[in-house]
């Protein structure tokens, strides 16, 4: 059990690519910590360096206390998936198991518990003789993972290891995921471009883009309480609704105005130094409701919009509306679908909206 | 087209085939069971009347035609190792490593492709020269595997690099070491390429003449093309011995080619990554 320590690591390759910049992260011992990110932001990157599989140009890494900057991969006391499960094609599930004990030089019966121990865990047993290209896309993730639990490692690195399995699969295997964890009690460290994966898993989430870590906190607090634009935009499906406009005050009250719709907001102590600039507002779809049958008890701000198009996804209607200047996607409940094409009003949770700065995307 | 024409067809084109490929091989077995008087008959029988084994008899206890075959086999075999050893090590490091000259070095063995290997003839053979291997088994096995190793080398880095590293980076991580890795996980996976590597060294070798006439001057170091060659006198050619000789070489080349022949299957690594 181990904590892993990323203390202002960087990363340039030979080209002169800098991939990941000044990155600090640090993993409590058992915590689940998730990098999310599009794809190119560093985060595989990131991971390697900590398995030992990619040199580190600046900085730290520890693991357990100790500084294994130099120490090879085989000593970092690591396990990983690989995204394309990198299974032994030439070996038998057991043997791929196996592999890393027989390196150890564990003893013969010592080995055979263990596997079978681990492929029960993971319900493989049966198929501990096969070859990898015996077994399906969800068999050879299981299997990967069983390689990665024999060694009962620190810690566990998973890169990308669900993208290529298909969407009802995935599913399943985020939540074996979760169970493993809280199984095995260990420090996981996992990459991922979906936020979907990362917000249902994670314990600790770290946005990042252009190797530059953007944010880390629990997933719900990210969600809640993006810094800055791009993790706004990033996290939440449907994304968050961003409108351009300027701050004005009347009456002591502020008001968001994009030309078109005005409405008024919390006026917040911050928000005072920006009237009269243009800033970004975020809202997400879930703030949104059909004016009609809005239960906000305080200040509805309504403004009128055109439905343009319905998604009804059966528990929810997504709903895409457009004003003059803006598009706006919605969450309805499914007994509220608006006709399409019609205007209608709707009402907006003020006090849930986000006001970033537009030069440099910073919440405000 | 209708499906049964299609596949009369078919049978009818690759019958040809086999009649074209196979004739003169019968051809030859049936001049090297012929006795010794009936070389030029035309008769088109397989097996000719009176046929007999005296030539293949022959063969043997008045020509030094068992050591030529020691000759060739023990010349083969090395050449056939120092390939298969140095072709899949230098395949792998142009395939894996980034290092200076890794550019100009494979782009050079491209290079040494271009040309004839007869055109290469002189300067080898000055180089052998000078080094005083003339007449030695050393100098035609560095003949050998200097002609042989370029397109193996590519061979094998081309191969190496369609097996994905993710694998030997998770042998790593397993705990193996850089070597340990290439030979537990990546060298059975190239088993294909290893085969095709052999099976070139082995040809290489085999089947030459022209450079070995260079090279070894005594009856007693002759390989078989060599030994072959000698049958052919100023006055007479032995065609029944040179037949029955022509076939008694082809049999290690079809024996080698069957055995290697479930290596030829490729697709080993398929199953280990998802595509």
């Amino acid at each position: 059990m181990a904590e892993v320590v990323l203390k202002g690591v960087e990363k340039f390759y030979d080209n002169g690519f800098h991939a990941v910049k000044k990155v600090d992260i640090v993993a409590e011992d058992k915590e689940f910590v998730i990098l999310v990110g599009p794809s190119g932001c560093g985060k595989t990157t990131t991971l390697r360096m900590i398995a030992g599989l990619e040199t580190i140009s600046d900085g730290e890494i520890y693991i357990g206390e100790k500084l294994v900057n130099d120490v090879l991969p085989k000593d970092r006391d690591i396990a990983m998936v690989f995204q394309n499960y990198a299974l032994y094609p030439h070996m038998t599930v057991y043997e791929n198991m196996a592999f890393a004990l027989k390196l150890r030089k564990y003893k013969k019966d010592i080995i055979d518990k263990i596997v079978h121990e681990s492929a029960q865990l993971l319900e493989i047993e049966d198929l501990l003789d096969r070859k990898p290209k015996q077994l399906s896309g969800g068999q050879r993730q299981r299997v990967a993972l069983g390689r990665a639990i024999v060694r009962k490692p620190k810690v566990f690195l998973f890169d990308e290891p669900l993208s290529n399995l298909d969407a009802k699969l995935r599913v399943q295997m985020r939540a074996e995921i979760i169970k493993l964890h809280k199984k095995l009690d260990t420090t996981i460290i996992y990459v991922t471009h979906d936020q979907v994966e990362a917000m249902t898993m994670a314990d600790k989430m770290v946005v990042m883009k252009d190797g530059v870590v953007h944010q880390i906190d629990a997933p719900l607090e990210i969600y809640n309480n993006p810094v800055n634009l791009f993790v706004a935009g990033f996290i939440g499906s449907p994304a968050i609704n961003l409108i351009e406009g300027k701050i004005l005050e009347k009456d002591g009250e502020l008001y968001f105005s994009d030309g078109e719709i005005t409405f008024e907001i919390p006026s917040r102590k911050e928000l005072k130094n920006y009237v009269g600039k243009i800033v970004v507002l975020g809202i997400r779809p879930e703030d949104i409701y059909d004016a009609k049958f809005n239960q906000m008890a305080e200040k509805p701000q309504n403004i009128e919009a055109v439905c343009e198009v319905v998604e009804p996804m059966g528990n929810e209607f997504i709903v895409f509306l457009k004003t003059k200047n803006a598009k706006i996607t919605a969450r309805f409940d499914p007994k509220h679908s608006p006709s399409i094409d019609k205007k209608i009003k709707i009402s907006l949770d003020t006090n849930k909206i986000h006001i970033f700065e537009k030069e440099n995307g910073n919440k405000i | 087209m209708n499906k049964t024409v299609q596949t009369i067809l078919t049978y009818m084109i690759i019958i040809l085939f086999v009649i074209i490929s196979i004739y003169p091989i019968l051809r030859v077995l049936t001049i090297s069971l012929r006795p010794g008087d009936n070389l030029l008959n035309e008769s088109l029988r397989i097996i000719p009347e009176n046929a007999t084994f005296q030539n293949y008899v022959k063969l043997f206890t008045e020509k030094p035609f068992l050591l030529w075959i020691r000759n060739s086999l023990l010349i083969t075999f090395v050449v056939t190792i120092t390939g298969v050893v140095l072709a899949s090590t230098a395949g792998y490091a142009f395939s894996r490593f980034r290092f200076p000259g890794r550019k100009a070095g494979l782009l050079s063995l491209l290079v040494t492709q271009m040309f004839p290997a007869t055109m290469l003839l002189l300067p080898l053979y000055i180089m052998i020269a000078k080094l005083n291997l003339v007449n030695s088994f050393t100098g035609l096995v560095i003949m050998y595997s200097a002609s042989a190793l370029p397109f193996c080398i590519w061979l094998m880095k081309g191969y190496y690099d369609t097996i994905p590293t993710s694998l030997e980076e998770s042998a790593k991580i397993d705990g193996a070491s850089k070597i340990l890795a290439f030979w537990k996980i990546i060298l059975p996976l190239a088993a294909p390429a290893l085969v095709i590597t052999a099976l070139f060294s082995f040809m290489t070798a085999w089947n030459e003449y022209i450079v070995a006439a260079q090279i070894l001057w005594y009856e007693d170091m002759f390989t078989i093309p060599l030994g072959l060659k000698s049958l052919q006198g100023n006055m007479t050619t032995e065609w029944g011995m040179y037949a029955s000789a022509a076939l008694i070489i082809s049999i290690p080349v079809i024996i080698l080619f069957l055995s290697l022949s479930k290596w030829l299957v490729s697709g080993l690594t398929l199953g280990s990554v998802k595509e």
